[in-house]
């Protein structure tokens, strides 16, 4: 299968990224390297392609009814221009995918992990009922994170729109270099940021990520990729669909219980995560910490008392803490800070401090 | 890429410099560039014995680890302990002060199983 290029993708090369397969797409990994990138926007700001992101209108005076059946968190509490994290489960209380809800005003969007749009187009169409208009927009939508505690007053130079109190998971319109766009506190990092959703037109899309890295020159601003990314969101203890959750786990087990408002009324899976709460989830994701080069990666066993009790879902270099920091299920009883357990790296068992998350304090919100 | 004449190349992006009984190793241009930055290096101790062709440490970059396979057989002479604390010398000079190993050989090395400047360019496609 051809690899999608995102309208930024001549961007990236002249800027020598590295670019791997990613959900289909040709994606940047890293300009100048992972650690530097992530120091960067944990203490400046740095400038992200998510282009590959999927976006899906729905439409329809049924629309409202719709999300609230699809997914686990109240949607009916959204106003004009709020913005939701939520997830869609399917009938067993499995995730389908994490996402978030966007009240467009007429209309909401949905932002959708970009492996995972067909998937959920597919999944949305068997659910239809009453007047609702799926529309994918992930063709025609790009998308420009832009992340960090300098992020505000980069993106203050080139917009009359007020980002200066515009609140965590809020959106509004601005123009922005020229272009008009949806712009959002939003963020997969765990820095004060911004995400701008724009229509995929390459040459407004150039303009933008030249203008801001520009407007961020002085500020330090660089271009980072989804290794940073992915480092980013790990201190954060940030899921990651296809790592952290899919199918066979349900947001109870996985932390997500505040985006789960069994009180709302019923929604797909909301029997089964009833049940689920009501007797206690038999495993948890925790972060895991271990000390000198040992570092966890996805797929190592995590083992107690000589068995192994779960297996590692995420895991890495943690550039910040500069140690091996991983998330992983494990059953409940032993999902306590402080009890010991141990990754098992290259057949040596290694202790594993049980964490709570987030792995780096941050304040996004602020 | 830099891919020096004067040295032999393994497969799994090993370099090796022969000096009469002496080799140094290291890993190439290639694979730091591949791995990305470099967080660890677990290399053996001094007397170790180590086998061609088998792992002898690791390598965790931030994205990955890999495994450091040996080019020759031989004993652990010395061992770069500059890269405990910064092992980011692999990636800035990793034919210089990012060296891993010296060891004194045993026996002649396996010339057939090494590549010249030639092979390894070659078998990295560049």
């Amino acid at each position: 299968m051809d690899l999608k290029r995102t309208v930024l993708y001549e961007q990236h090369r002249a800027a020598g990224a590295k670019l791997v397969p990613f959900a289909g797409f040709e994606m940047p990994l890293q300009y100048s390297g992972v650690l530097e990138e992530h120091r960067c926007v944990r203490s400046r700001a740095g400038l992200f392609d998510v282009s590959h992101m999927g976006e899906i209108e729905v439409r329809g005076t049924d629309a409202l009814a719709f999300i609230q059946r699809l997914t686990t968190n109240d949607a009916s509490r959204l106003t004009e221009g709020r913005v939701q994290y939520s997830a869609m489960c399917n009938g067993d209380g499995g995730i389908i995918d994490d996402l978030l809800v966007y009240h467009m005003g007429s209309h909401f969007m949905l932002v959708v992990n970009a492996g995972n749009i067909a998937t959920n187009l597919a999944w949305m169409r068997r659910q239809l009922e009453g007047d609702v208009d799926l529309v994918d927009a992930s063709d025609a939508t790009a998308l420009i994170a832009v992340q960090g505690p300098e992020s505000r007053s980069i993106l203050r130079h080139l917009t009359t729109a007020d980002v200066e109190s515009l609140p965590y998971y809020h959106s509004i319109r601005g123009t922005v270099a020229g272009t008009d766009l949806l712009i959002s506190r939003t963020g997969y990092t765990g820095e004060v940021g911004f995400e701008l959703y724009f229509p995929a037109e390459k040459k407004s899309a150039e303009t933008l990520w030249n203008s801001l890295l520009d407007a961020g020159k002085d500020a330090g601003l660089r271009p980072a990729g989804l290794g940073a990314r992915d480092t980013l969101r790990l201190e954060m203890g940030f899921c990651l669909y296809g790592n952290d959750i899919d199918h066979t786990t349900n947001p109870l087990e996985a932390g997500l219980g505040w985006i789960t408002k069994l009180g709302k009324g019923a929604f797909i899976g909301s029997e089964t995560l009833a049940a689920v709460k009501a007797r206690g989830p038999e495993r948890k994701l925790v972060g895991l910490r271990l000390d000198g080069k040992n570092v966890p990666r996805k797929g190592y066993p995590i083992t107690a008392e000589g068995r192994e009790i779960g297996t590692v879902t995420s895991g890495g270099f943690s550039p910040t803490l500069e140690r091996g920091i991983g998330m992983g299920y494990i059953p409940k009883a032993i999902a306590v800070a402080g009890k010991p357990v141990q990754v098992a790296i290259r057949g040596n068992n290694c202790e594993a401090e049980i964490v709570s998350l987030p792995f780096v304090t941050s304040r996004p919100q602020v | 890429m830099n891919v020096p004449e004067n040295l032999r190349y393994t497969k799994d992006h090993e370099w090796i410099l022969i000096d009469g009984k002496t080799g140094t190793i290291g890993i190439t241009d290639y694979a730091q560039e591949e791995l990305g930055d470099i967080v660890f290096v677990e290399l053996p101790g001094q007397g170790t014995k180590i086998t061609a062709g088998e792992t002898f440490g690791t390598i965790e970059a931030v994205k990955a680890v890999s495994d450091l396979v040996a080019p020759v057989s031989g004993t652990v002479e010395s061992v770069n302990t500059d890269l405990e604390g910064t092992p980011e010398l692999v990636n800035q000079d990793p034919y210089g002060k990012g060296w891993m190993l010296k060891v004194t050989l045993s026996g002649q090395p396996d010339q057939a199983s090494l590549l010249d400047q030639g092979a390894y360019r070659k078998h990295v496609g560049k």
